[in-house]
């Protein structure tokens, strides 16, 4: 199992070299000529020459690939014109404000989505069946930013239930002292339940915007996961015993079947990452992806390139750890 | 296409009801400029934001100008980036997959990491990356939603080649003296084609959805270019003052664009392979 594990440990790192290639050439593709745009508007041949030498244009592709590399590992990833600050203090500043909105969207969606298709396991083509065939397939086809104007629209402006989408807190809210940079979790720490409220209140529709995204995948990959089960020799035989009703399904079903599940939790979560640049724009979320939207409308370029490759890492890391949890749970099923 | 003898007597009727929506969608595309009845781009500050009425059904924008001639125009322009960014990947796809599950070895080892490499970003970030690398215009939309659609072409026509590569009638085609490159093109690709084609229709719902949402946060196409991801942008800052009809009607009509596809995608799943059901 250690080995198995280790290979997987390879495997990431290798696709993490692919990454850092791709977003090495991205970054040379863009702009047009690096040096002329560094050197701004208005540069000299001469200031554009000398910023050729400075960025390390005017080597071959190798060692500017040895050179961007060399930035990355001491954390470089350029500057923002716009915030003027190194990105990434940007982002590690703006990441939890992301984090929070994704993971709170994924624990609602897998708390409605797994009983859900399991219900619907247990009941075929019953009307749960039926509503979560329907709820998947809108659920995929109305695009998030669409989705979150009509939540805005009937909880804010007709019914005004939600707070304005004005960010994590609202205008006039300071934010708890910062520990975990989660709202919701350093709030509570601090004891201060109206800033965890006001939190709340603002999390919910960007939250849900998500969830409801993300519910539909989650609530079909459960239900085929568990129909095959279900169908199997030793649920046959669990039931034929006879062991509880509740045992069967909820010990020994359950437990094989979430292993397809938690794939498509790593395939939701990719997903969940590409919408909330969107969800992010819609609510006014001072995120990883809002900041990127506002760097790329302004033609800032480092922050782009940044939040690209970050979340990419993310992205890996999560397929790392749901692989790894998919050897320790069976390591049959995780193809020795 | 041998497939399309066969549509009509596609089942379930959700799969016929997308088709007809597929076409009229196609129709209006095609038609839009001589049946829209206002001009999309004229401006008129003295109808502005008004509420649908007999005159403007979907109500006016801002600038007074006509969101339901500004729909029907943007039809076209929506259509025809998905429908080439689905061409592209296809015919990329298709032939760098079918060729990696033929040959196998270095050539399929190489197209297996490209693969993996752009499967490894979350796509839709890939997609900005990858458009704010080349240039802010409508073709790299079109470029960025092929290149990260390419993958699953690639992985499906693999996986058939691979299917099919040593059966007999293949072998058959081999004796007789076919070269690699004819028993590719005229008896390993036709079998590979169908569940293609399905990819193709569902696929282009994504493609609409993403190049919708690339210009829903200001990429490619520019205003006052009438495009829905655009539009609904336009009326997001309308939310707080609760003038819904600016981004509801376009984001409606883009739903209805990717339901459909979506449907028909299914529909024709269900019909190559029914036991996927």
């Amino acid at each position: 199992m250690a080995r198995l594990i280790a290979r997987r440990f390879v495997g990431a790192l290798a696709v993490v070299a692919s990454v850092i290639v791709v977003t090495f050439f991205l970054t040379r593709a863009l702009p047009a000529d690096p040096a002329v745009y560094f050197a701004g508007i208005g540069g000299t041949k001469e200031a554009i020459a000398a910023m050729r030498v400075k960025l390390g244009l005017d080597r071959g592709l190798l060692t500017q690939f040895f050179v961007y590399v060399r930035a990355l590992a001491e954390g470089d990833l350029g500057h923002s014109l716009t915030t003027g600050h190194p990105v990434l203090d940007d982002l590690a500043r703006r990441l939890p404000a992301s984090m929070e909105l994704t993971i709170t969207a994924l624990a609602l969606a897998a708390i409605v989505g797994l009983p859900a298709g399991i219900a619907a396991a247990i009941r075929p083509n019953s009307w749960l069946d039926h509503l979560i065939r329907l709820v998947a397939t809108f659920g995929v086809a109305i695009p998030t930013f669409f989705m979150g104007l009509m939540l805005l629209h009937v909880f804010y402006f007709v019914l005004g239930w939600a707070p304005p989408p004005l960010g994590r807190l609202g205008s006039f809210a300071v934010p708890p002292p910062h520990v975990t940079g989660f709202y919701l979790i350093d709030s509570l720490l601090s004891g201060d339940l109206s800033t965890f409220f006001a939190a709340i209140a603002q999390l919910a529709l960007p939250a849900l915007t998500l969830a409801l995204f993300a519910v539909a995948p989650l609530a079909r990959a459960t239900r085929a996961a568990m129909i095959e089960v279900l169908g199997s020799d030793f649920v046959r035989t669990a039931r034929a015993i006879p062991l509880s009703r509740a045992k069967t399904l909820f010990i020994y079903a359950l437990g094989n079947a979430m292993l397809p599940v938690l794939t498509t939790i790593g395939m939701v979560f990719s997903f969940l990452l590409g919408a909330n640049v969107l969800v992010e724009k819609v609510f006014g979320w001072p995120g990883v992806g809002s900041y990127a939207i506002d760097a790329l409308i302004a033609a800032d370029y480092a922050p782009v390139q940044g939040f690209v490759l970050l979340i990419a890492i993310l992205y890996i890391l999560l397929n790392l750890f749901i692989d790894i949890a998919v050897i320790i749970a069976d390591p049959r099923a995780a193809g020795v | 296409m041998e497939f399309a003898r066969h549509l009509p007597y596609m089942q379930p009727r959700a799969g016929s009801g997308s088709l007809i929506l597929i076409v009229a969608l196609g129709l209006v595309g095609v038609v839009a400029p001589w049946i829209a009845p206002q001009d999309p781009l004229a401006t008129n500050v003295a109808v502005a934001l008004k509420p649908p009425s007999s005159i403007h059904w979907f109500g006016t924008d801002a600038v007074g100008r006509d969101v339901f001639s500004r729909v029907l125009i943007a039809t076209r322009l929506d259509l025809s980036i998905a429908a080439t960014a689905v061409a592209l990947a296809f015919i990329v796809g298709a032939a760098a997959g079918t060729i990696s599950g033929y040959f196998g070895g270095w050539i399929d080892a190489a197209i297996g990491r490209l693969t993996d490499t752009i499967m490894a970003f979350p796509l839709f970030v890939l997609a900005m990356g990858i458009v704010a690398a080349a240039g802010n215009t409508v073709a790299n939309i079109v470029y960025a939603t092929a290149i990260i659609n390419i993958p699953t072409y690639i992985r499906v026509a693999r996986a058939e080649v691979l299917v099919r590569r040593d059966a007999p009638f293949i072998q058959a085609a081999r004796l007789v003296g076919n070269g690699p490159p004819r028993v590719l093109a005229f008896h390993l690709f036709p079998n590979v084609l169908p569940p293609l084609v399905v990819q193709a229709s569902l696929n282009m719902s994504y493609a609409i959805l993403n190049a919708a949402g690339l210009s829903f946060i200001g990429l490619g196409v520019r205003p006052p270019t009438p495009e829905w991801g655009i539009m609904v942008a336009d009326g997001a800052a309308f939310i707080i003052s609760g003038e819904w009809w600016v981004w509801l009607f376009p984001g409606l009509v883009l739903t209805g664009a990717v339901l459909a596809f979506n449907i028909a995608g299914d529909g024709l799943r269900d019909f190559f392979d029914p036991q996927k059901r």
